[in-house]
């Protein structure tokens, strides 16, 4: 099945709010992971879920929620800390979780999200429920033993879970080569019994169309499926590590910005099917949307002491703010 | 229905087993997972429920409960079954850096009803990687709670107590009481509170703060004791976090003498834990200085002789109590 003009034209959106929202980072709150240079693939891969359909993802946070449709003010307000924040300003740029949408935690302990999101799986197939689970990670995850351990049980439990990597290449400096004894990332698939796909992530309707066909699976029961889409990191590892070697080369860069943009390359392809006026009113409407969510993120209060206790337990059980002792 | 009050002589395992099956009847979101359930106590409850419910996990530690976690993220309320206590170190990032992080990390949109079971396997031979009490790093670790019970009732109790709080739980349980029976409630609704440790021996002259299997022991030096004249209060913990500081501040008022019976290390324990508690909030009260009973800081080693000798014993809690007579 493929996307229809409306479809299209929202993973467009999706794609702009990520790159305009990260780039309004960079502009106010210089914090983080970005995931600019990612968005084909983090967009595609949304676009295949249904708004029940569970996530789980990474230190590089900030495209998921968006790609999964979150609306932009209280993920601006928790880049700031700020209390209107979507996790009250206790979880930051490497955390923006709308459970909303099913996101249900984005790990910054790499390969943290392989269980929860085999889990939520589990708990889909045992309900009956006919959500999926996808599963983000980068292709320095696969090397933790958390990506064994949960892939296999996926297999063998056949649950309904898409392993989606967005292998950017780099292991924070350390290129895939480097770090995997055999590289090629959805080969692993084979160790399982389970399909494993490659595909352009600067590709995003390419990226939409693998994702949906392993999410029909899924939930067809016949199991999960490992992607790996290719896809690249313009920018650093993290925007406040400076680092002092040159593990990849500027050409290297210029070439993915200039030539593999998701976002130039997609606005290309909906120019050519005549929908560059409705391209253009996105443009600015996800201007207006991401100035707005800087202007309430710098208006919102601060979180309050209080706050990080009344978001411990659901049933403290005197363990509360206040409690001697504590 | 079962009547109130009404009572069956289970084991402490027992009491585990029937605890679970009476939940998994009570509440079909609640599932138990783990290595080889079928093995350990649970073979019953395959007659009952079926493999949906019931995982028989891969050895995948830290992954399964993992897998747990994101359960119950999303709707089911499972019991992680990690078998022997010292596995946790394996599963410590799933447990402290997801389970018991997750709520707070999320300003409160997430909620993780999870149980982890998990046995000490102390003076059984097993040497030091399948020995280990390590509930005072999960005491360490905000955002859980954790339990320890001491007698069938009580693992039966307050297993069912944890499986329908919305929190995360981590229970230890003691092998050495695995096969210690008595009159257990069957009444499917008999909850032990989380969080209230119980008075197992009144007594006037000193308190004794026993954890765990350390129980037993702590009750026989108490009649020893009285032979002497010497009257202990006997506080079974039962609940490690939250703490029960309330029983326990009350009784060494009245008494002014505290030892604490703790089979963990003694470095950092749950003992070391409340004698700070009580050294704060009821220094007035104390005669004589605390004493904790508990493992010295070697590790566990495969001789049974010298295995014991590390372990929380009633001459070595009689010991202590002479100390501060």
């Amino acid at each position: 099945m493929s996307l229809d003009r409306a479809q299209q034209l929202e993973m467009f959106r999706r794609m702009l709010r990520i790159r305009l929202f990260e780039e309004a980072i960079i502009a106010h709150y210089p914090v983080g992971h970005l995931s600019i240079g990612q968005e084909g693939a983090i967009a595609g891969a949304c676009m295949a879920l249904r708004d029940d359909d569970y996530v789980t993802g990474t230190h590089r946070s900030h495209g998921h929620p968006i790609g999964k449709g979150a609306e932009i003010d209280p993920l601006m307000a928790e880049i700031f800390g700020k209390r209107t924040g979507i996790c009250k300003g206790l979880g930051g740029s490497m955390h923006l979780t709308d459970t909303k949408l099913g996101l249900i935690g984005e790990s910054a302990i790499v390969g943290g999200g392989f269980p929860l999101a085999t889990g939520a799986g589990l708990s889909a197939q045992v309900r009956g429920s006919g959500q999926v689970s996808l599963c983000f990670f980068g292709d320095g995850a696969v090397n933790q033993g958390t990506f064994s351990e949960s892939v296999n049980m996926g297999a063998v439990w056949k649950l309904p879970v898409v392993y989606f990597c967005e292998n950017n290449g780099y292991a924070v400096t350390t290129p895939v080569e480097k770090s995997h004894g055999q590289p090629e990332i959805a080969r692993r698939a084979d160790g399982y019994g389970i399909p494993g796909v490659v595909v352009d992530g600067q590709d995003a309707e390419a990226v939409y169309a693998v994702t949906l066909e392993a999410v029909e699976r899924a939930r067809a029961g016949e199991g999960p499926t490992l992607i790996e889409a290719k896809t690249y990191r313009f920018d650093e590892h993290s925007n406040r590590l400076a680092i002092p070697i040159e593990y990849r080369s500027k050409e290297e860069i210029e070439h993915h910005r200039n030539e593999r943009d998701p976002i130039t390359l997609y606005r290309a392809v909906l120019q050519a099917r005549d929908l560059l006026s409705e391209v253009e009113a996105i443009e600015e409407e996800v201007r207006k949307t991401i100035d707005d969510a800087v202007e309430f993120a710098k208006a919102s209060p601060e979180p309050e002491m209080s706050d990080l206790w009344d978001s411990m337990y659901v049933n403290p059980i005197g363990m509360q703010a206040g409690a001697e002792g504590l | 229905m079962t009547m109130r009050n009404a009572t069956q002589k289970l084991s402490y395992l027992q009491a585990i087993v029937e605890a679970q099956r009476e939940e998994m009847r009570r509440d079909e979101r609640v599932i138990l997972m783990g290595e080889d359930i079928a093995v350990y106590g649970a073979q019953t409850l395959f007659d009952e429920f079926d493999e949906k419910r019931l995982r028989n996990t891969p050895i995948s530690e830290n992954s399964f409960v993992g897998v747990g976690v994101g359960a119950a993220l999303t709707g089911l309320r499972p019991i992680v079954d990690l078998t022997i206590a010292s596995f946790c170190y394996l599963a410590s990032d799933q447990i402290i850096n997801q389970a018991a992080k997750l709520r707070f990390m999320t300003g409160a949109q997430l909620a993780v009803p999870l149980v982890v079971r998990t046995s000490t396997f102390y003076n059984n031979r097993t040497a030091a990687q399948h020995a280990d009490r390590p509930y005072p790093l999960f005491m360490n670790t905000p955002g859980l709670k954790v339990l320890a019970p001491s007698n069938a009732t009580d693992a039966k109790g307050l297993l069912k107590a944890a499986i329908r709080d919305d929190d995360p739980v981590v229970v230890f349980e003691d092998i050495n009481l695995w096969g210690k029976k008595e009159e257990v409630p069957t009444d499917e609704d008999f909850l032990v509170p989380i969080g209230k440790a119980a008075v197992r021996r009144e007594g006037g002259d000193l308190t004794i703060v026993s954890i765990a299997g350390c129980l037993p022991h702590a009750l026989s030096a108490a009649e020893a004791l009285a032979k002497d004249g010497i009257e202990a209060e006997v506080i079974d913990l039962r609940t490690i976090v939250p703490l029960d500081k309330e029983t326990i501040l009350a009784s060494v008022a009245k008494t002014g003498r505290l030892v604490i019976a703790d089979n963990s290390h003694k470095v950092g324990s749950v003992a070391s834990e409340i004698a700070a508690v009580v050294s704060e909030e009821g220094f007035e009260s104390l005669k004589k200085p605390i004493q904790r009973v508990a493992a010295p800081q070697v590790h566990v080693p495969y001789n049974a002789a010298l295995e014991k000798q590390l372990f929380v014993s009633k001459d070595r809690i009689i010991e202590a109590v002479r100390a501060i007579a």
